[in-house]
């Protein structure tokens, strides 16, 4: 029941809109996973940034779509059921009750269930439009299963559609930026070396107008 | 299903010249491949989709047709919002904009000219800075209402004529009514844009304004303008209450204000530094460069029908 709710959710509301209203301009949409298990980093700015690039793949592959987000935030009201069950969230634990060597267990336990995992390194949406610094959990989970490949994805526009603090929503158009993937090799340090390189070269394609 | 013979009838020849150059160009990209016939075939799938999409519109329903230009037009808006600068603090006053789309839309569908044609030029003229500068941010403020009043009135105020000519026509303009009114000038409008390229092609020396748009030549704009005008003269008294020689002129006129739309939106794409302005349709660039021939012949198609065939009258 609740994933034909949340097959409805994406395919009559989530994608029409997005679709229609909002418009999404995908750069080498191709280069994005449709097997598991694979993981998609993606810069956060918007609320909207998970339901667009859940939209970007296949229908069929929403069942295997997880998106990883803090538990605190979504709490444990509607909204936390509503983020666990139809948008699928697979919820991180900030707060520092459980031990820092278990943190990332469920996402490697959904990793090996075959799952494509979203995450948002910047751990916020922050200032819109702007990229905080990556938190370094990413790298830790793809250490624990290193064979997995890691799609960088750089979004630009939602952040003004529905910027942080505000539900005003205004229509803007989202570029999104699709670059190639790879794998961890290495050690920690250079894997967010590389996924810094990788997010900015793809930023910088973009042309994109001022907001201030 | 509301539509006339002679309506019918153009879609009909429409489709046939479009399965012409799709043969062509197939042919042309199977003897000789390269990026030029790519492009081409991939402008003709879009001419495709948009003739599908207008067809099944016009066919349908008056209001189904006004709902769908009033869709291009909010497309054309956003493209816009999204190409240009803009403050944050004024979300708002963007939001306040997109609204004027189905309000503007609406006063042409009911066929109120008068609101018609002061709401936006006059009212949200008046409002949108009033909600801008109640905001309290002066920096950057001239800059911001000038390019939302420009926009709202390039996207919307001018797209809308589309919708007026509908209106308007399925009061005047005969059998063909509104939907001969809407394609002659859609129809002018995408003519006059292929003739204008192939006379610049073909024969094409020296450029008009080279800092805007380098391959746009007398030679294609001359040659461009007067196979507009003589198709324009064969097919005006069909889809038109308009005689072949007022049809012509009307031609010239969609040529003429569709060459200005054209490099009137290559400026502004010059001054923001992009190639195109979107990526929807594929081949075809933005909706903006779809639509910027238009944004100059619907609006002056629309005011010289009314005045000669309209306003005359009454």
């Amino acid at each position: 029941m609740i994933r034909l709710l949340r097959l409805g959710f994406f395919a009559l509301i989530v994608r029409p809109v997005l679709l229609l209203i909002l418009g999404t301009n995908i750069r080498n949409r191709k280069r994005l996973p449709t097997t598991g298990p694979a993981i998609i980093i993606a810069n956060h700015n918007s609320h909207l940034d998970t339901l667009a690039l859940m939209s970007m793949l296949p229908l069929a592959d929403l069942p295997k779509l997880t998106p990883v987000a803090a538990v605190d935030y979504f709490g444990q009201g509607a909204f936390g059921w509503f983020a666990k069950h139809i948008i699928g969230i697979l919820p991180i634990d900030r707060s520092g009750k459980t031990p820092r060597k278990n943190l990332l267990d469920g996402a490697i336990a959904a990793l090996d269930e075959g799952k494509i995992l979203i995450l948002f390194p910047e751990g916020t949406r922050g200032e819109p439009e702007r990229i905080a610094t990556y938190k370094k959990g990413v790298a830790h989970l793809v250490k624990a299963r290193p064979e997995v490949p890691v799609t960088p994805v750089f979004m630009h526009g939602l952040g003004k559609a529905l910027p942080r603090g505000t539900y005003l929503f205004v229509p803007f158009t989202c570029d999104v930026f699709v670059g190639e993937s790879w794998t961890y090799r290495g050690d920690v340090n250079a894997f967010m070396e590389r996924l810094e390189e990788r997010m900015s070269g793809l930023a910088a394609r973009g042309n994109f107008p001022a907001w201030e | 299903m509301n539509i006339s013979t002679p309506v019918l009838y153009a879609i009909g020849a429409i489709f046939g010249l479009l399965i012409l150059a799709t043969i062509l160009v197939w042919w042309i990209g199977k003897n000789k491949p390269g990026d030029a016939s790519d492009e081409l075939m991939l402008r003709i799938k879009s001419w495709w989709f948009m003739i599908g999409v207008f067809t099944i519109a016009m066919v349908i329903d008056r209001a189904i047709s006004t709902i769908f230009l009033g869709f291009i037009s909010y497309l054309a808006l956003k493209e816009f919002f999204s190409l240009i600068p803009t403050r944050r603090i004024d979300r708002l006053v963007l939001l306040f904009a997109y609204l004027c789309v189905p309000i503007q839309f609406y006063w042409a569908h009911i066929g109120w000219y008068g609101m018609f044609v002061i709401f936006i030029p006059v009212w949200m003229f008046l409002f949108l800075p009033m909600v801008m500068v109640l905001q309290g941010q002066t920096e950057g403020f001239l800059r911001a209402v000038g390019t939302v009043s420009w926009g709202l009135m390039m996207t919307v105020f001018t797209l809308s004529h589309t919708a007026m000519l509908l209106a308007e026509g399925d009061l005047s303009n005969g059998i063909a009514a509104g939907a001969g009114l809407l394609l002659f000038l859609v129809f002018m409008t995408q003519f006059n844009d292929v003739a204008q390229f192939t006379w610049g092609k073909l024969t094409g020396k020296h450029a008009i304004v080279p800092s805007v748009s380098p391959k746009k030549t007398w030679e294609g704009f001359i040659g461009g303008a007067i196979s507009t005008a003589i198709l324009a003269a064969f097919v005006g008294p069909y889809l038109t209450i308009m005689p072949w020689l007022w049809s012509a002129a009307a031609g010239a006129m969609i040529a003429v204000s569709g060459f200005i739309g054209d490099v009137n939106m290559s400026a502004v794409k010059r001054d923001l530094q992009v190639k195109d302005s979107g990526g929807l349709i594929p081949g075809h660039g933005g909706i903006l460069d779809r639509v910027d021939s238009l944004t100059y012949a619907a609006p002056v198609f629309l005011h010289f029908f009314y005045y000669f065939f309209i306003g005359g009258r009454a």
